[in-house]
């Protein structure tokens, strides 16, 4: 069985936010929601570099580690998911999430912010696929559709890859190669210093 | 970070007061649903969700298990044409899918593509039509509204003549909305009739067509994916065509291309240069003549395609001459060095493309600027190539095609200009007497010692520019040279915000006895003034609720279908034109070649009418069979070359979208033009030549005050396989029989020519010959119907035939002033151009002193023009909640302003000034600042929110940069300086 991720070039991703209202668009998310961003480090500097993010589908996620009720669950593809009837809103996720994936859509005090939302690479929730009641919990599900995530099928720069983790490393690893300098991976400097050209 | 996207907090405080009416919308748009029998058999659940809960409007769900119809249409958006495929169930567009086989978007889309589905179900839709009653929005019908319209634009033009009341089309109209509104404003009798190409690339229009025969880009977005050396010159194409930087980037990734950005702000393209240049806004000429200098200096140009393609090298070689490396760092900025480099690269690593956008052409020198990026090209030998050319990035969706059918002051559609030829030709094609056109126009009395005008001087006198039509409204009559002042203005699809000098434009837009708008949404003209009454909004639906083509930059035309009926009570610009045409008595006329069904005229015969007229620019062959056949095997053409194999069926052997020059008629089945001036292919493969249009000689004044004949044809150059293997001149009648080719035309192509040609039949030349005949025949034989000329390097009908540095009306540099000092005052466009007056008073005032920080304008990627479309959409919104400033570290530690503080920008005319959020960054020089141009509804630290029809209010409102930007006029087209202004700012 495949295991799906996301990959973002940061030398291709041009902070155009196709991936955001692309997100939005597909799944009607809220205002106040983002399931996806994306983050600019450098901006307006030489060596700007954007990448855009959103739940990355950990192996072992820290989220599920942390859930007091055990909402989270990863599929056969690799795909985090979780129960927004299980959820509770603590919020415990959101600080053991290294990327700030999960949202709240209250803004409040003790308990009230709400069921978690999050990146579900659109994948659906726990509820039978391609039903109104998945539709209005988790957003459509494209991977029922044997469609992709739709932020990275609509990226404008084909920056943001998604889909079978051995596919896009071949895509990316090629890309790479013809570049024929670093890798243009955000990160990259900070794994191998300056010393090697980005 | 401020507000952006990246500030969690500030959209977190700002979320409850938008909770509350995104609610009421949410429940807008149930009712809504509800009364179309829609409503869903989970609203039930939807009650008992919180409000964060993903789904709440019922409109955007897939409903499991009812038919999915799949609908195409074009991105309404910016210029590269991304196709958006709908999803569509029981008339609701529920979902947008990627269109993977679109070889221009490839399934691809921007944030504001991604989001266009909102468009059509935006509850801040203007939803019926209205009038203004004593300051109150007030509902009314259209038939109403039609009717009041049409009889206070007749009693105007009873009292104060046809010229009084002006024509504001748009670059989102489909090419036939494009081309009705031009013919609306012939048979209404006024050339003051135009878009927004005036306020992007009217001179880049001006100055290329001028030089090489068509203002067009002349290769494509796809096409630079063969580029070895890239230069974005005043184009930030990451935010303003964003896929774009597809083909861009992975042509650099798989030629390893030099990517070089030119700009004054470190731009998110430059994000992703190879090499970064910043200059002073303003300066364009100097880097150019700065970059040739090196070039000529050290033998890098291409003298073959020089002497056989170029006039006028030599004198752009003398005036390059006087720039030295010392003298273009002091003028601009950069070092020499760095210069070099750049020139070394762009000459030696070809083909070399070149793309410039608004900041190159929005100066009070546009057009000389975009001539001398001209220059460059044409000395390096990098245009009609694969990999090179002026790729130039047009704004929104249409303008190309808006531009192309006529939408300007100074031409009937098809560039065929205003001359009596022109009206002569567009008479026939409209089978209406071109003694009726004559009878429709003003007789202007002489005025301020300038002479009279009779109808038929007018008819062939251009407008007045959109830059200043408030100038018309507001100036003494007497000082306006047409037979009164503006009384009134009709806007259909234009932003009010779009123009500099604001608090001047809200005085006219006040007296103005009549002010319609016809939009989807308000716009700021609705909102902006005190009008109390007289004024009307109509709603009109977006291109996705109606049918018809559009051309993208690169020349491509693709067709969009209807995704949805239009909704609310809005209508089309088809069928709004009609009714009043109707209501002001020339609709029979106008229409009588159209089908109208239901009030609606049929797009499709309308771009078989465009096909019958279209011969000058090739908007001929693309009939809507064509170009529908066209959208359904997207799939058929190679995403580099843009052509499908020989051997499909349907669109064999075409180019996508059958990009201009589409020669002759449909029948004759011409592939498209991909790259414009193309000698390496047969002109049936898109081939081409340098147009010659400029004549073929000239007699070019010698120092002595002899004057020389100069040839003005080209020399040992011509496409692939044509049978004249030298330059010739266009082609008319009379060149066919010179050419023994005449024999070839038909009987009946024949008739047609000796009809349209009356007694001088040879003179008949290819543009006007309706049959086709004259292009058929030139192609047959291999050649181009436009002639074989040279580019002029030298356009000598235009003011500084060699493009001059001038130094931008309010200069940070007023002592560059007395030796590179702006155009003398004149006139232009009916009007006075006091450029120079106004340079001189501002250097005497000191006001480079007073306002030091030099001011500039652009672009973001979430937002389109004016804006109003994009931050009504919450989700784009969302993401760009504010109107800022950018600000260099050292400006603001001057001041005091901290990053995200509100700050007053002031500008050194009408007092003007403006409260908006600083961002601080190293974007922006030090000394210069930026601010986007999208945004309105908060005027002088006003906000206006409340001036807007209930409900129809965009989420983010800001203040606008045009409040602040100031006088300056390019000559040859009214084209305003939007790029260098003077400022001053403080903290609020």
């Amino acid at each position: 069985m495949a295991r799906v991720k996301f990959l973002c070039d940061a030398d291709r991703c041009i902070e155009c936010n196709a991936c955001v209202t692309a997100c939005k668009n597909e799944h009607d998310v809220p205002w106040g929601i983002n399931r996806r961003r994306v983050v600019t480090i450098n901006d307006g500097k030489p060596g700007e570099r954007s990448v855009s993010m959103a739940c990355m589908h950990c192996t072992d996620a820290p989220c599920a580690a942390v859930c007091p009720v055990s909402c989270f669950y990863t599929t056969a593809d690799a795909v985090v998911l979780h129960s927004k009837d299980l959820c509770i809103g603590c919020g415990y996720c959101f600080y053991a999430c290294p990327f700030g994936a999960p949202q709240y859509p209250k803004v409040g005090n003790f308990g009230s912010r709400g069921k978690m939302d999050k990146c579900t690479y659109c994948a659906g929730g726990p509820e039978a696929d391609l039903t109104s009641a998945e539709y209005v919990k988790y957003g459509s599900n494209r991977l029922a559709e044997g469609k992709l995530p739709i932020c990275a099928e609509m990226c404008s720069t084909k920056s943001l890859l998604a889909g079978d983790g051995d596919i896009i490393a071949s895509i990316y690893k090629e890309r790479v190669m013809k570049r024929g300098y670093g890798s243009g991976a955000w990160g990259w400097k900070t794994a191998y210093k300056e010393t090697i050209a980005s | 970070m401020l507000t952006k996207r990246r500030d969690a907090t500030s959209g977190r405080a700002r979320l409850q007061g938008f909770a509350a009416g995104l609610a009421s919308g949410v429940l807008d748009r149930r009712s809504f649903l509800r009364r179309s029998g829609l409503a869903a058999g989970g609203a039930a659940a939807l009650g008992t969700l919180s409000l964060g809960s993903v789904r709440k409007a019922k409109a955007g769900p897939m409903q499991p298990g009812v038919a999915v119809e799949i609908k195409k249409n074009i991105c309404t958006h910016c210029s590269v044409g991304c196709t958006v495929i709908a999803e569509v169930q029981n008339g609701v567009w529920v979902g947008q899918e990627p269109a993977w086989d679109s070889p221009i978007n490839r399934g691809s889309h921007c944030a504001k593509g991604a989001s266009v589905r909102e468009l059509v179900h935006g509850d801040r839709r203007l939803k019926y039509p209205m009038k203004l009653v004593n300051g109150e929005w007030t509902r009314i019908g259209w038939d109403q509204a039609i009717s009041e319209i049409g009889d206070k634009m007749t009693e105007i033009r009873q009292k104060s003549g046809a010229d009084s009341v002006y024509l504001l089309g748009s670059a989102k109209f489909s090419n036939e909305g494009a081309y009705l509104f031009r013919k609306f404003a012939a048979f209404w009798g006024t050339n003051s009739v135009d878009h927004q190409a005036r306020i992007c690339h009217s001179t880049t229009v001006a100055g290329v067509a001028n030089t090489w025969g068509y203002g067009a880009q002349t290769n494509s977005y796809n096409d630079i994916r063969n580029s070895k050396t890239i230069i974005f010159m005043g184009s930030n194409a990451a935010e303003a065509h964003p896929v774009s930087l597809q083909h861009v980037l992975t042509g650099k990734e798989t030629n390893r291309a030099n990517m070089i950005v030119l700009d004054p702000r470190f731009t998110r393209t430059a994000a992703h240069a190879t090499e970064y240049v910043r200059f002073r806004s303003g300066t364009d000429i100097a880097v150019i003549w700065g970059m040739l200098h090196h070039i000529f200096a050290n033998g890098w140009e291409d003298k073959t395609f020089i002497e056989q393609r170029v006039y006028g090298m030599d004198q752009i070689k003398a005036e390059v001459a006087k720039w030295t490396p010392a003298e273009v760092e002091r003028v601009s900025g950069i070092p020499g060095e760095q210069l070099k480099k750049v020139a070394e690269t762009f000459a030696k690593q070809r083909p070399s493309t070149f793309i410039w956008c608004m900041g190159g052409t929005q100066h009070t020198v546009g057009t000389a600027n975009v001539r001398a990026y001209c220059n460059l090209l044409l000395a390096t030998g990098n245009v009609g190539v694969f990999g090179g050319g002026a790729n130039i990035f047009r704004g929104h969706c249409n303008v190309q095609g808006a531009t192309d059918l006529g939408l300007d002051i100074t031409t009937l559609p098809l560039y065929y200009g205003l001359v009596e030829g022109a009206w002569k030709h567009w008479a026939r094609v409209w089978e209406v007497d071109y003694e009726y056109f004559q009878s429709r126009f003003d007789e202007v009395p002489a005025k301020g010692g300038r002479p009279a005008r009779t109808r038929k001087e007018n008819m062939e006198t251009p407008g007045i520019p959109s830059t200043r039509w408030f100038d018309a409204t507001l100036s003494d009559p007497e000082d306006v040279d047409q037979r009164d002042a503006l009384k009134a203005m009709v806007i259909f699809g234009h932003g009010g915000n779009t123009v500099p000098r604001m608090p001047e434009m809200v005085k006219g837009l006040e007296k103005l006895e009549l002010l319609v708008v016809a939009d989807p949404h308000p716009t700021t003209f609705a909102a902006i003034s005190g009008r109390k009454n007289g004024t009307y909004l109509l709603p009109i639906c977006t291109q996705f609720e109606t049918s018809g083509s559009r051309s993208a930059s690169n020349r491509s035309i693709q067709w969009g279908e209807q995704v949805v009926k239009p909704i609310f009570e809005s209508k089309d610009d088809y069928e709004v034109i009609y009714r009043l045409s109707e209501k002001l008595g020339f609709a029979e006329q106008m229409f009588k070649n159209i089908k109208v069904e239901n009030k609606r005229p049929v797009p499709e015969d309308l771009l078989r009418e465009i096909n019958r007229g279209g011969f000058s620019t090739g908007y001929s062959g693309q009939s809507p069979e064509r170009l529908k056949a066209h959208m359904r095997n997207q799939d058929k053409f190679d995403l580099v070359t843009l052509r499908a194999k020989a051997d499909v069926a349907e669109v064999g052997g075409d180019y996508y979208g059958l990009p201009w020059p589409c020669w002759g008629t449909p029948a004759i089945k011409h592939p498209g033009t991909h790259t414009l001036y193309n000698t390496n292919l047969h002109v049936k493969d898109g081939g081409g030549t340098f147009r010659a249009r400029f004549g073929v000689v000239y007699a070019e004044k010698q120092p002595d005050g002899t004057s020389k004949n100069v040839n003005l044809l080209a020399e040992g150059s011509y496409s692939l396989g044509s049978e004249l293997t030298d330059g010739y001149p266009e082609f008319t009648y009379g060149v066919l029989k010179k050419l023994g080719w005449d024999k070839d035309l038909t009987e009946a192509e024949v008739a047609t020519i000796t009809k349209i040609g009356g007694a001088n039949p040879d003179a008949v030349g290819w543009a006007i010959d309706l049959s086709g005949g004259i292009i058929r025949v030139a192609l047959d034989h291999g050649c181009i119907p436009f002639g074989n000329g040279k580019a002029r390097a030298v356009a000598w009908n235009l003011p500084d035939p060699v493009p001059v540095h001038r130094e931008p009306i309010y200069s940070s540099r007023p002592e560059l002033v007395g030796q590179y000092p702006t155009r003398p005052d004149g006139r232009q466009f009916r009007m006075a151009n006091i450029g120079l007056s106004v340079q001189k008073a501002a250097v005497d005032k000191g006001f480079a002193k007073s306002f030091p920080i030099i001011l500039t304008s652009g672009r973001l990627v979430e937002y389109e023009g004016g804006g109003e479309e994009t931050r009504s959409n919450r989700w784009l919104a969302e993401l760009q909640q504010d109107m800022f400033v950018e600000v260099n570290p050292a400006d603001a530690a001057e001041r005091g302003i901290a990053d995200g503080s509100f700050v007053w920008v002031t500008g050194p005319e009408n007092n003007s000034k403006a409260r908006v959020k600083a961002l601080v960054t190293d974007r922006v020089g030090r000394g210069v600042a930026f601010m986007p141009f999208h945004f309105a509804g908060a005027f002088q630290g006003v906000d206006q929110r409340g001036n807007y029809p209930k409900g129809t209010d965009p989420i983010v409102l800001g203040e606008s940069v045009n409040t602040i930007t100031t006088y300056g006029y390019d000559p040859v087209t009214g084209m305003h300086e939007g790029k260098v202004t003077l400022c001053q700012i403080r903290a609020a």
